[in-house]
This record gives structure tokens, sequence and C-alpha cells, in this order.
């Protein structure tokens, strides 16, 4: 089994496509509706109170605030920036976001939005999201965002190559990225909702780790079906079996469709009973979201002033 | 009766869990079993069918994946709203079918009884029709029923609510969905029996109710290559027969009028008549490769 | 265990439920006292907070029970099925209606969590109640003769480790099949049956049709040997479950037995990993492990046995044991003193004998009967603990190399109510299920259960079917 074999033994997973297949394919399988189970009834925990105050302001400081839209121009994204460094300004005692994350091309005027504030700038990259474009096309992207001072690069990987059982060509395309995001952090996005299956989540999981990801991430956002808890839960999983058996951490980065307070605490319950209070930190598990924000910020104003806030409360951005 | 002048209704047709006027923009006159005029339905045209075929189909992977357990609740629930418009249906009953009070409620109480019993039957059916095969073989071998698909249904001319639950609730009950064309004389219970549906837990194109004229708008259902089963309890002999050769053409499951008594108890067969059986094989093997030594 | 993200309290609310100071007999659709005036006291085992003082019934309250039953069998036995179906269906919507009601009653009554009798226990119930209406009339078609015939007086005596659902399990099939019951609930739980009886007035029941008889095992007993019983129906422990045989032979009394277990939970090495370690941990876990087919033997592959131990002690860790109304407890309280020390003994006969005991770092509370998760490794088939029901969280892990192996060490036992099966492999599953001497088989899950389904044991895990079609046979005169 993977997880007993000794961590030199990985070195040699990647030496070659069959091998790194063998081993992709030689992984547990996951049990879909044992899995959902798990994950829905870890959504019944019942967060009140200090620890809801805790998750709240836990779940802020853990959001990459994002705008992909073609629509985005200088304006939006000095406004998503002074979002993220300010969340709520009738409350300076709310923590900062994590980051903002944006395309290439908006990374220096994002840079710029949150300079001094200690928030990262996080650019998405490699043809997103689709990813269907030349190797070459894709670096050149990555070393574009770097280059404009993005702190973490999301990269998307090869869905059709995964799905065509070419493993070894996704692993190079990650490893060329890594490479080239210098001393940024790689988010590698696997879009969970194309790879479909249970199994290729844990495999692509894996494959990310493998290939050196500073943090797996499950979608774009761009899809039908983008994080839910139980593909989040899976991956948890992976980061925790990756670390026991190398000694590498790997953070977690669910996107998409998670607006409400409600369902980021969820997944904070996920994290703290699954990979475990390692990762219930900013360094290790982001929110991919927009909308969320201002839902824990209406959420947190609740706790504060025992009413229900209002959207005429928290900013648009 | 007060002086008050009383409030209308304006019937319409029940289709994707909405209640569209027909398309056609025809309306025809209902009256009561002595001719006085009762409201004007709507006179569905071949567009209305189709469209209510496109629901129908739209609802049908929701619906046949619900358990079984959820669809008896949902139909358990519209036995309970039925009951709740009891006095209602009671009335239209008694003009459409020109019986005394008492007697149609007898008629409306057999009714909801109806939807109860075949609420029930959503989740004990399987049992019933299905189960394991003994194969001469190493393998489990089991067979289940599996709903049809879309079911077109005429309803029967006569009994305008008993007769007309009496072959909707089976259809629905096994997890097909339904394209139903109301008694041509006494559409009224059925498109009433619309808006039960729609205040259920009934999701929207389970069933589809349009009124009109039987024959024309059951030969495009009956031609539609989209429709997977027909039931002909509202036609007679001879537009029976055309329908059957027109649903020949994509081998429609079609169920042949023949003489009800609608307050007899039914068997199960208006169920299994829009019931596939899927039969499905796995070898077993033995637990060693040597062949089991326990 | 101490972490940045401690779960605050978050208690159910108590206010509910209306508990009343006492309560009587239900005979004969009213509260009675008991014939000799006894009464006894039901405790919370979670805090032994003395619940209600409940009426001890005799054996004088058992004959005037069966008499109201066997009055009120003429006429409920002559109702059209489909009338009866809708007293049933009435009483499952008030079930549903009152779930969050009778969820924080068991759970005060039993110990157990409120996640589960919130959502195990209460839907399970409801959706009983409901599948039998429908069969009432449609009894015809269940494969038992065109009219097949009640018995007459059921009685039925029924356990403390799922209070209202083993009562549902019991009356639903009896009542949709026209058969009039008397019902005895064990003495630690007897609030949810009377709270039932409560249910049965609401949906209008005539009276007789359902009486409940609170108790201790002397009434069980006065119950099942009244001579105008017919049917008799009981679930609990097999020591009792073979006295009530003997009481029974030669009687013309139709028998059915739901009885202990030692299911054995097996595990092959191409599982999926983190799926079987949920189902070891719902098999043995659930419900403190105070169940019959509880997964208590763990047969694990020896190829994956560290890899799967390592995880499965990680998930212990993080269960959460405490106050059983709190939303986030996973672990409650054992149901009664009696249970508690049971367990201690036969745990303290398990680590004498030499098996290795663990536990996670665990802190019990003050008051109220607590056991920890336990695990036992290095347990043999000769080990007491892999061969005595314990009827509490204790998993004894063995393990095994192949198949045959496998299915030989999950069949050496007496008992024969439940197994699991862990593999990807599917006829392997088939294979293996093929062989196991078990009543209910589990693949790639553990203890689920539902009303449409047949549950009940081979050999001393008792006879007959409760649930599904399979499960009216029981109350049908054939």
């Amino acid at each position: 089994m993977p997880t007993n074999a000794p961590t030199a033994a990985l070195a040699d997973v990647t030496s070659s496509g069959s091998t790194l297949r063998r081993f992709l394919h030689g992984l547990p399988g996951v049990d879909a509706v044992g899995l959902e189970a798990r994950a829905a009834s870890l959504g019944t925990r019942s967060i009140k109170t200090t620890a809801k105050a805790y998750a709240i302001d836990l779940a802020i400081s853990m959001v990459d605030l994002t705008t992909l839209e073609g629509a985005d121009t200088p304006g939006k994204v000095r406004a998503l920036g002074a979002k993220a460094a300010l969340p709520d300004p009738t409350d300076r005692t709310t923590p900062t976001t994590a980051a903002v994350c944006v395309y290439p091309d908006m990374v220096a005027v994002a840079k710029q939005a949150v300079a001094g504030s200690g928030v990262k700038v996080a650019s998405v990259a490699t043809a997103f999201p689709a990813g269907r474009a030349a190797l070459s096309v894709k670096l050149a992207d990555v070393r574009d965002a770097v280059a404009a001072g993005a702190d973490e690069i999301d990269m998307v990987i090869d869905r059709g190559a995964f799905l065509a059982g070419d493993y070894l060509k996704v692993y190079d395309e990650i490893v060329a990225v890594r490479e080239a995001s210098g001393a940024a952090r790689l988010k590698v996005i696997f879009e969970t909702g194309e790879l479909s299956t249970y199994d290729n989540i844990r495999r692509a999981s894996w494959l990310g780790m493998l290939a050196g990801a500073d943090f797996i991430k499950t979608s774009t956002g761009k899809v039908a079906v983008n994080a839910t808890p139980a593909n989040t839960l899976l991956m948890l999983e992976a980061v925790r079996d990756f670390r026991a058996q190398t000694g590498v951490q790997v953070g977690v980065k669910p996107a998409g469709g998670i607006r409400t307070s409600k369902d980021a605490i969820k997944f904070l319950v996920l994290v703290n009973e699954t990979a475990g209070e390692d990762w219930l930190d900013n360094h290790w598990f982001r929110f991919g979201a927009s909308s969320l924000l201002n839902d824990l910020l209406m959420q947190r104003q609740k706790l504060a002033t025992g009413r229900y806030s209002g959207p005429d409360y928290v900013t648009v951005d | 009766m007060s002086d008050r002048l009383s409030v209308f209704k304006t019937y319409k047709l029940y289709v994707g869990g909405k209640f569209p006027r027909s398309e056609s923009g025809r309306v025809y006159e209902v009256t009561d079993s002595k001719g006085n005029w009762l409201a004007n339905a709507p006179q569905s045209s071949r567009k209305d069918a189709r469209d209510a075929v496109v629901a129908a189909r739209k609802a049908f992977g929701g619906w046949s994946g619900a358990t079984a357990y959820n669809r008896g609740q949902v139909l358990y629930r519209v036995a309970e709203m039925l009951e709740g418009r009891r006095d209602q249906f009671v009335r239209e009953v008694a003009e459409a079918e020109g019986l005394s009070k008492s007697k149609a409620a007898a008629v409306v109480d057999a009714t909801i009884d109806r939807w109860v019993w075949y609420a029930g039957w959503t989740d004990k059916i399987a049992q019933v029709v299905g189960g394991g095969n003994p194969v001469a073989g190493p393998y489990f071998n089991l067979s289940s029923p599996e709903p049809t698909g879309v079911v077109a249904v005429l309803a029967p001319q006569e009994s305008s609510f008993l007769g007309l639950v009496s072959v909707v609730a089976p259809v629905v009950a096994t997890g097909n969905t339904a394209v139903v064309i109301a008694s041509e004389k006494s559409p009224l219970p059925a498109l009433s029996l619309g808006e039960v549906l729609a205040t259920s837990d009934v999701p929207g194109g389970v069933v589809n109710v349009l009124s009109g004229r039987t024959a024309e708008i059951a030969a495009p259902l009956a031609a539609h290559q989209d429709v997977n089963a027909i039931d002909l309890a509202g036609a007679d002999e001879v537009l029976a027969k055309e329908l059957e050769i027109a649903a020949a053409d994509n081998l429609k499951r079609v169920l042949r009028p023949q003489p009800v008594d609608y307050a007899e108890t039914p068997g199960i067969d208006r169920m299994t008549a829009f019931l596939e059986t899927k039969t499905v094989w796995h070898p077993t093997g033995s637990l060693g490769a040597s062949g089991s030594s326990y | 265990m101490a972490s940045v993200f401690e779960y605050a309290p978050a208690p159910e609310s108590r206010s509910v439920v209306d508990i009343a100071p006492s309560y009587g007999l239900f005979i004969d659709g009213e509260f009675v006292e008991a014939a000799d005036g006894k009464v006894f006291k039901t405790v919370s085992p979670s805090t032994e907070e003395v619940l209600s003082e409940i009426a001890q019934a005799g054996e004088a309250d058992v004959d005037r029970a069966v008499k109201a039953a066997r009055r009120a069998f003429e006429k409920w036995s002559a109702l059209p099925g489909a009338e009866r179906a809708k007293y049933l269906f009435r009483i499952a919507r008030i079930i549903q209606e009152r779930s969050r009601e009778l969820a924080v009653l068991e759970t005060l009554d039993n110990g157990k969590p409120i996640r589960e009798t919130r959502d195990a226990d209460l839907p399970l119930v409801a959706a009983h109640f409901f599948y039998y209406a429908g069969w009432a009339d449609k009894l015809g078609h269940a494969g038992f003769g065109a009219e097949p015939r009640p018995l007459g007086v059921a009685g039925q005596v029924i356990p403390w480790n799922f209070p209202l659902l083993m009562l549902a399990w019991k009356i639903a099939p009896a009542l949709a099949t026209g058969n009039t019951v008397v019902l005895k609930p064990a003495e630690t739980t007897p609030l949810s049956a009377l709270f039932f009886a409560d249910v049965c007035r609401q949906a209008g029941l005539p009276k007789g049709v359902v009486n409940i008889l609170t108790g201790y095992g002397d009434a069980g007993a006065a119950l099942v040997a009244h001579p105008d019983v017919n049917k008799v129906a009981f679930t609990g422990s097999t020591a009792v479950g073979k006295a009530i045989a003997k009481t029974v032979a030669g009687s013309r009394k139709k028998l059915t037995l739901e009885l202990g277990g030692k299911g054995a939970n097996i595990v092959f090495d191409d599982a999926p990993i983190d799926q079987a370690v949920e189902g070891i941990v719902n098999g043995i876990f659930f419900n403190q492990g105070q169940v019959c087919c509880a997964g208590s033997r763990l047969l694990v592959q020896e190829s994956v046995q560290d890899e799967l131990l390592a995880s499965l002690k990680r998930r212990l860790s993080t269960l959460r044991l405490g106050d059983p109304l709190d939303k986030n407890t996973d672990i409650g309280a054992i149901n009664s003193e009696e249970q508690l020390s049971r367990i201690t003994s036969l745990v303290e006969r398990g680590e004498a004998e030499g098996a290795e005991r663990w536990s996670p770092a665990c802190e019990l509370p003050e008051a109220g009967y607590w056991f920890a998760p336990t695990l036992f490794t290095n347990v043999t088939q000769a080990h007491t603990v892999a061969r005595d029901e314990i009827f509490g969280p204790v998993l004894s892990v063995l393990t095994f190399r192949t198949p045959d192996e496998a299915v030989a060490k999950a069949n050496n036992t007496p008992y024969g109510l439940s197994a699991g099966v862990w593999t990807e492999k599917g006829s392997r599953i088939l294979a293996v299920a093929n062989k196991l001497r078990a009543g209910v088989v589990w693949s790639n899950t553990f203890n689920k259960f539902d009303p449409a389904s047949p549950f009940g044991g081979y050999k001393e895990s008792g006879f007959g079917r409760e649930g599904g079609r399979h499960g009216l046979e029981a109350y049908l005169d054939v």
C-alpha cells in the first residue's frame, strides 16, 4: 500500500508514465456513498457562540477574494483590494482576507491596492480556466504574473491529458509551472467537476502533491460543480496522508459555490476533523470566493451586536 | 344563496408546474349534465402536447431517481391536500357527472383513498414484482422493476375524477411522468387536480394536464417519439386502434381500453403496464483460486 | 482534547418536551395505575437525574391489558385494510410532526446522542409506520394468500437500546395486519412508549388496539405466558429469548425473536480505507455499541492491518463523548449502571486474557454511566471479547490472511445476525456474502436500516424477520 511505502520510493514513482500510473491506480479506492455520508455527517456539527466567532474570523482570514471576469477593470480590482485590506470599515478588529485573486494583467494594480496591508496577491495563470494552450504560452502567463509581483500562482491542470490517462504530461506541466513560479506559492487547480469521479480526484491530489504543489485547489468556479464538502473532504484526506508519508504539508483551497458563513464553517469543521488543527491557518487553507466575505461580515456584526445585519451595512466591492 | 356575485375561476392547463393557457388561444364550453354552462376550458393544441412531453421528460430524471419512500411521502401529501379541497371536488364531480351531493362525496372520498392506496405502493411494488433469480451458475442475479418513462394518459371520459386518479396515480407512483388528457366532456376536476398537485410536493412536470378534444391531442402524443407508453383508457374502439398503430412506430407500451369498475380496489396491472424489468448479473465466484474449502 | 477550534456547547433545548412527574400504564385507551400500586423510577443515564415515576405492571395488569386488546381485536381486524392504513399514516405523520420532541425525550431517557435520535431513530420510526401503513390494504399482494388473516393479540417485549424504533418495528406490522398489541418497553426506557400512547390518542386510534405496560422482566414473562396471547415478539438478549421459547413451547403462539449478535466486519486489503474506517466506527460506536447487529469484531486482512489501525485510532481520537443533548456529541452515556458494569467486567476479562486494550484520550463526566471507546488488539478467536456479546463501545480486532479464513472466523460464533464486507471487488463481496451465516450482510457500509429491508438473525441471533414484505409474515396466520 502506498502509505506504507518509504518516502524514498516516491521518488521513483514519477520516473515514467507507467510507474506513475501504477502508483496512482494503486491508491485506495473511494466509496462515493460513504464519502458523501461522512461529509454530510460533519455538516451537522453545530458551531455556536465563541466557536462561531473564532470560525468566522478564521474564515475571513482565509478568503482569497476573487474577481475573474472579462469585465474586470483597474477600478474594480482596486475596489477589491481595498475591501480585502479593510473588509469592514466599521470594525477595524476584522481580519484582512488572505489574498486577492485576479487575472495576470491585473496583478500590478492589485499589488498596489493591497500594498502594506499584508494581503497577498494571487493570480490565476496557465490559460485559466480551460488550460487549453501550449505549454510555452502557459509558462509565459505564469512568468508575467510573477514578474508583476504575484505572491501566489493558481494554475489549472490539463484535464484533457488527465482524463486521457497521460498523467506524466500533467505532472511535467505542474513541475514546469512550479519552476516558473519561482518564490510564489503554487496552487494547483484540478477542476474536480470535470474529473468527475472521486477516484480521479484522489489521484489528481497525489499527482499534484508529487509535482510540488503548495496548495491543491478544487475548482475554477467556472463550471457547473465546484467545491463541495465531499470533494474537499477527500482532498483533506489526501494532504493528511501525504504529510504522514512524506513529512511535507500541502494546503487545500476549495473554490466556487461557497457563499454563506454556514457553508464556510462546515468546511472548517471538515478541516478540523480530517486534516486537523495544523491546517486551521490561512497558510494552509483558503476559500476561493467573492460573495462569501460579505456574508461572513454580516454574521460577524450579528455576533457583535445581537441584531441581524443587512446588505446595506457591508460594502460592495 | 346570497346576492353576492361570485368570482369565476379561469381554468388553465397544468404543464411543467405552471398554469398556461392553451398555446392555441382556443377554449371550449364545458357544461354540466343538464347542459348548463360551467366554464370555458382550454382547448389544447398539438403544440401544448409537445410542450407537455418536454416538461414530462425533463421531470423524469428527478422523479424516477427519487427514492421510492420519497415518492410515497409526496403522493400521500397529495391525498392530504385533496382532503382539504374535498368540498370543491364534490361540487365539481356532482356537476360533471350529474350525481347527488352524497353520491359525489362518496366518489371523492374513494378518490382520495385511491391516492393513499397508490402512495403506499411506491416502495412495495419492487418487492412484489422483482426479486432474486436462482440461476444455475456462479452469478448473483436480481430483477427489479423500473419506470418506462413518459406516459401519455387518456383519462376515462365518464369517471371524471375517480377514473382520472385511478389511471394517473399508478403511472406516477412507479416513477413515470405523465401527460394526461382530461375527460373531454368533464375536464374541470382534472384541471383542479393540477392545482392540488402544484401545491403538494410533486415536482413540476411529473403530471401535466391537458384539456380539449381527446382525439386531437392524443394523435400527436401517440406518434411522439419521446413518449414511451400510452394508456388508452379514454379512447373509444376506433380511436384506440388508430392510436395503437401510431404508437407502434417507436414501440410504445400500450394499455388498451377495457371495461373497468373504478369503484373497485384495483389490482397492480396499471402499475406493471408501465414498468420495465431490469435484470442484473454479477459474478460471485469462489473465495479463492483453489475453490472454496469452507 | 484541547484544540484551537473548540466547539462551544450546542445543547438541544429540553423545553420541547414536557415530562410529567408520573405515568400510568396505558390500557384500553387510558392511563391507569398498576393494580398493586407499584411504581419505579426512570433516570437519565447521562446525569442519573430521576425523570419520572412509572407504574410497574404486574400479572393482574397484564391480564387486564390482554383482555382490552382481545376486546379491541374483533373490530380492528374487521376494519377494511384501507381504514387501518389511514390510522397508521396518521401515526406516521404525527411522529414526523413531533419528532424533535420525541428525539429529545429518547435522548434523555436512553442516554444516546441527540444527533442519533434526531437523524436516525426518529426518521426511521416515522418511515416504519409509513411503510407498513401502505401494506394494510395490500396484504393480498404480499404473497401470503389472497386474504391472509391476523393472529389476534400480540404480546411484544422490546429492549432499551432503540426504545421507540423497536416499538415501531413491533407495532407497525402488527396493526397493519389487523392484530392488536400489548407492548412492554424496557424498564430503563419507558418514556417514549408512553408518549407514543399520546400519539395514538391524537391519531384517534380505537381504544385497546395498543396497550403499553411499563415494568420489569416479570411483567414481560407474564405477558408472553398469558394464555390469550396469540403471538409473541421479543427483541433482547439470547438468554431471555431462549427462556421465552421454552415458555411458549407446546402452545399455539407464533414466535419471533431478535436476539444478540457478534457481528464481523471484514476488511480486505483493497477496501476503500477511509470509508471502511467510518464504517467500522459506525459499526461499533453507533449508540455506544449497544446494538445487537454491531460490528463488534473487526476482521482485517493482515497486509493492511497497520495502516487501517493507525487510521482507526486517529479517527477515534476525534470522537466527542459527553452530554447526549449536545448536538456535537458522538458518544453518549451507557444506558444503565447494570449495563456499564457488564461492559466493564467483560473488558477487564479481555485484558486479563492478554488482549491489548486501547482507548483515545477521553474525559468521562462525573455523574452518569460512561465508557470510553475501546479497542482490543491481539485478539484471537479464543478470547472472551471475541466470543461474548459485550453490547458496549468495545471493538475486538482480529486478523486474517485469505477470504476463506475471514469467512471461517466470521462464522465461528453461535450468533448470526450481521456482518460487513469491505472490498472494491464486487465478486468478492458476493462470494463472501454468500458464505456468511448471518441475516444481514452490509458491504462497504454498516448499520444501515430501512423499513423496506428485512432484518433478523441466523442461529442463536433468533428467528423471524422484521421489516419489508417479509416482516408481515410474523403477524399473519400463515
